[in-house]
């Protein structure tokens, strides 16, 4: 993982605009932000760690713990809202038992809300993985998500 | 110049001999939203066709023509034929098309949607004749469906860089003048008047200027920018030229969401060919003139399409606003003179340069000059992309080219969660930044949503202030606890826990918001409340004084009941209840235990869509508990 780290940061400048795609490109790379991410990149920027959490923690494209097999992002933009979207997300919760935001245990899945990835017409949308699925259903999503190991 | 000039006449030669075509050209519709729709395995499909009968074809990925409920959209040219569209279109859909136009050598007339030839084709309506199509005017999505994004020398053959090559031969000052009598407004959604913007930075002191294409577009349920990104990125790209000319900027910056991949891939290859042009870098075409454009990926965080949040976050900080003056055109990021452009904005330019102001005035209305996109979504029967005059009322929006609601109409909102929500009596309205304004809405960056009878009003409230609140920066108190305290009582009123009171606290708490947030995020969140208490109030007190949601939407309130009657016994719904709330054995009405039910809806989709009776299950006003 380090040799990893420095590569990433090699390809950035040291300016403190190089934050924020320094940290898409970790997450790119590892899934999320960890610890040992967070102090080489504080030592290579020469901010402080807590400068990078507070950088991070803004952003919600940003996650500080490993990510599960598949990432399932349920559209809850405005057109998926009032299509069905959040009975979408209150019956993955259910049936994962998980909430948004959370990994299940056998880190198979992990659920998350996504503002809106414009693809409204085809409301509500389920993103799983890169895959975008259109005019989902919730037995629709039930049966769906069988085929993601 | 003359360079350049070689490379538009054999990109010229090259379409001309593209379009008399000797060759059949299919064209996919392959923007993120047809490739939802599925129109990658189509594009395979068409491969394996090609090769399985000996056909030669050139297929060609376009991007999004507008009438998203049609994707996925494939398109078909054969030589001395024009270009016939097909909609919908499914994998045994296409083998017939397929073998239709390369075997039989016609058009499938039955699942023809349309044509783009001149004359009429028996049987075949013209496509721009469709009811969706024909009240449109397209002036930013000209090029959209109809060239390849990925190709420089299609965008070129159509008059690509035309205005741009303009720019250059005026001087700033007249570039400033030409969009000044133009009438162009900001896109963004606020219609500040371009050149003003452009004049200040322009005449702002300062060797570095920055200009920057803002393309976070964060509001749920638009996507206008990522279309026109994805169909037609050197629209958008030949505008940061002309604009980052004006105003004496060297550096341009595209800003956009880390959620539209495809989009930003495409921007990344436009800009290549850019440079391999000579369009970007130093002298471009032998001028004086030196631009150079990089990407900057947002985030993720709605306050980012704020000016001083969005270069908040360019300089790698928390995206949160600054108080203003001064203005980013004076002092912006890296405290040089920054203008920030919306992408339609931008897009819109090169077509001005290009046809000249007048040209552009004959559109729209005084003071609202052009043309504006919308995504026109919801309970809408014809959703997609659609570009008017403004001007255009919104009963022409939704009823002619939309083709009008599901069920009953019941509210629009314009302006995404910092716009209104409009009820019926406003459908003569017309869209111009004036009148939306004093219905309480605002024209924003061009989200329509239109809902119907099943849509509860408080909820959708709710739903724009839930989204506000997680979005506040929390940097100013009226936006940080007044959206919070808002969204509470929000929440208590469709949990059925309301009090009459309660309408009087959100009034006061959205005026408060709106005079004392700092930025525009929170100067319009209260917006949506704001508007539907003012149209809607008979639903707030519904929910309040008889624990009624109408639309049966907000949970507290309602309860699933199968119909014993109507129920045949077909187990469907026993099969896909998570909690085991549905019993019964087969052929006998089910028992629907409404202690254990979690109103997930399950049962009700299957029964209307896969059971024998259709509609046993209903959901209904919970009777209340005393």
């Amino acid at each position: 993982m380090p040799e990893q780290i420095q590569k990433i940061l090699g390809k950035h400048g040291r300016g403190p605009d190089e934050l924020i795609p320094i940290l898409q490109d970790v997450q790119a790379a590892f899934g999320y932000i960890g610890e040992e991410s967070v102090k080489a990149i504080s030592r290579y920027l020469r901010i402080s760690e807590n400068q990078i959490y507070g950088v991070s923690s803004f952003y919600a494209q940003f996650r500080f713990t490993e990510p599960g097999r598949h990432g399932i992002k349920v559209c809850l933009g405005t057109a998926c809202h009032v299509r069905g979207g959040s009975t979408l997300l209150d019956s993955l919760e259910h049936g994962l038992g998980i909430h948004c935001g959370e990994t299940t245990v056998d880190k198979r899945f992990d659920v998350d809300r996504v503002a809106c990835l414009g693809c409204c017409a085809l409301s509500p949308v389920v993103q799983i993985d890169r895959d975008i699925y259109s005019r989902m259903t919730v037995n629709k999503l039930t049966e769906l998500l069988k085929n993601y190991e | 110049m003359n360079k350049l000039a070689k490379k538009i006449d054999s990109a010229k030669s090259k379409w001309e001999k593209l379009n008399d075509n000797k060759e059949p050209i299919v064209y996919i519709g392959a923007a993120s939203c047809g490739r939802a729709a599925g129109a990658l395995e189509l594009k395979e499909g068409v491969k394996t066709f090609l090769d399985e009968n000996k056909k030669s074809a050139r297929i060609i990925e376009v991007g999004c023509i507008g009438p998203c409920y049609l994707e996925p959209l494939v398109d078909i040219k054969m030589p001395g034929q024009p270009r016939v569209s097909y909609n919908n279109v499914n994998a045994k859909m296409l083998g017939m098309i397929l073998k239709s136009h390369f075997i039989d050598g016609v058009p499938h007339k039955k699942l023809a949607l349309g044509h783009f030839g001149a004359d009429d084709l028996e049987g075949i309506r013209r496509f721009f004749d469709l009811p969706m199509l024909k009240p449109q005017v397209r002036i930013v999505l000209r090029n959209c469906g109809f060239i390849d994004p990925e190709e420089i020398d299609q965008y070129l053959a159509v008059d690509g860089y035309q205005g741009f090559m303009k720019t250059l031969r005026s001087t700033p000052e007249d570039v400033i003048a030409v969009v000044r009598q133009a009438g162009l407004r900001g896109r963004g959604g606020a219609g500040f008047p371009t050149f003003r913007k452009w004049t200040v930075c322009r005449e702002a002191p300062g060797e570095q200027k920055y200009l920057i294409c803002n393309a976070d577009e964060g509001d749920p349920g638009a996507f206008m920018n990522r279309s026109l990104i994805e169909s037609d990125p050197h629209a958008v790209l030949e505008g940061m030229l002309i604009a980052g000319y004006a105003i004496g900027a060297s550096k341009g910056i595209v800003y956009i969401r880390a959620e539209y991949p495809l989009a930003i891939d495409r921007l990344k290859r436009a800009i290549g060919h850019m440079r391999e042009y000579g369009l970007l870098g130093k002298n471009i075409l032998g001028s004086d003139f030196t631009f150079d454009i990089k990407i900057k990926e947002g985030a993720g965080a709605f306050v980012c399409g704020e000016e001083t949040a969005l270069i908040g976050s360019i300089e790698g900080k928390r995206g949160m606003p600054k108080s203003r003056p001064p203005f980013p055109a004076i002092s912006g990021l890296f405290q040089s003179p920054t203008i920030i452009n919306n992408v339609e904005t931008l897009g819109t330019l090169p077509n001005i340069l290009r046809n000249g102001p007048e040209w552009y005035t004959r559109f729209g209305k005084e003071g609202n000059r052009g043309t504006k996109t919308f995504s026109l979504v919801g309970k809408i029967r014809r959703p997609g992309l659609i570009e008017v005059q403004l001007g255009t009322t919104l009963r022409e929006i939704i009823f002619d080219i939309g083709g009008g609601v599901q069920k009953n109409f019941k509210a629009i909102q314009t302006g995404g969660p910092s716009g209104g929500c409009l009820s019926e009596e406003f459908l003569d309205l017309t869209v111009d930044y004036e009148s939306l304004a004093s219905a309480g809405s605002i024209m924003g960056s061009g989200g329509l949503i239109v809902m119907d009878e099943d849509t509860c009003i408080v909820d959708l409230a709710k739903y724009f202030l839930d989204f506000t609140q997680k979005e506040s920066c929390g940097k100013c108190v009226p936006c940080r606890v007044g959206t919070r305290h808002i969204l509470e009582i929000l929440q208590r009123i469709t949990d059925g826990e309301g009090n009459p009171d309660d309408l009087l606290a959100l009034r006061t708490l959205g005026d408060t918001i709106k005079k004392g947030a700092l930025c525009g995020l929170g100067q319009t969140a209260p917006n949506p409340v704001l508007t539907t208490l003012r149209y809607f109030r008979n639903e707030y007190l519904e929910h309040i004084k008889d624990h009624r949601c109408r639309a049966t939407v907000c949970k507290p309130l309602i309860e699933y009941r199968v119909i014993k009657e109507k129920c045949t016994g077909c187990q469907s719904c026993v099969r896909v209840c998570p909690t085991g709330a549905i019993t019964g054995p087969r052929s006998e009405p089910h028992n629907l235990d409404v202690s254990k039910c979690i109103k997930c809806r399950s049962c009700y989709e299957v029964c209307r869509y896969e059971a024998i009776a259709g509609d046993a299950i209903v959901i209904r006003t919970a009777e209340k508990q005393s």
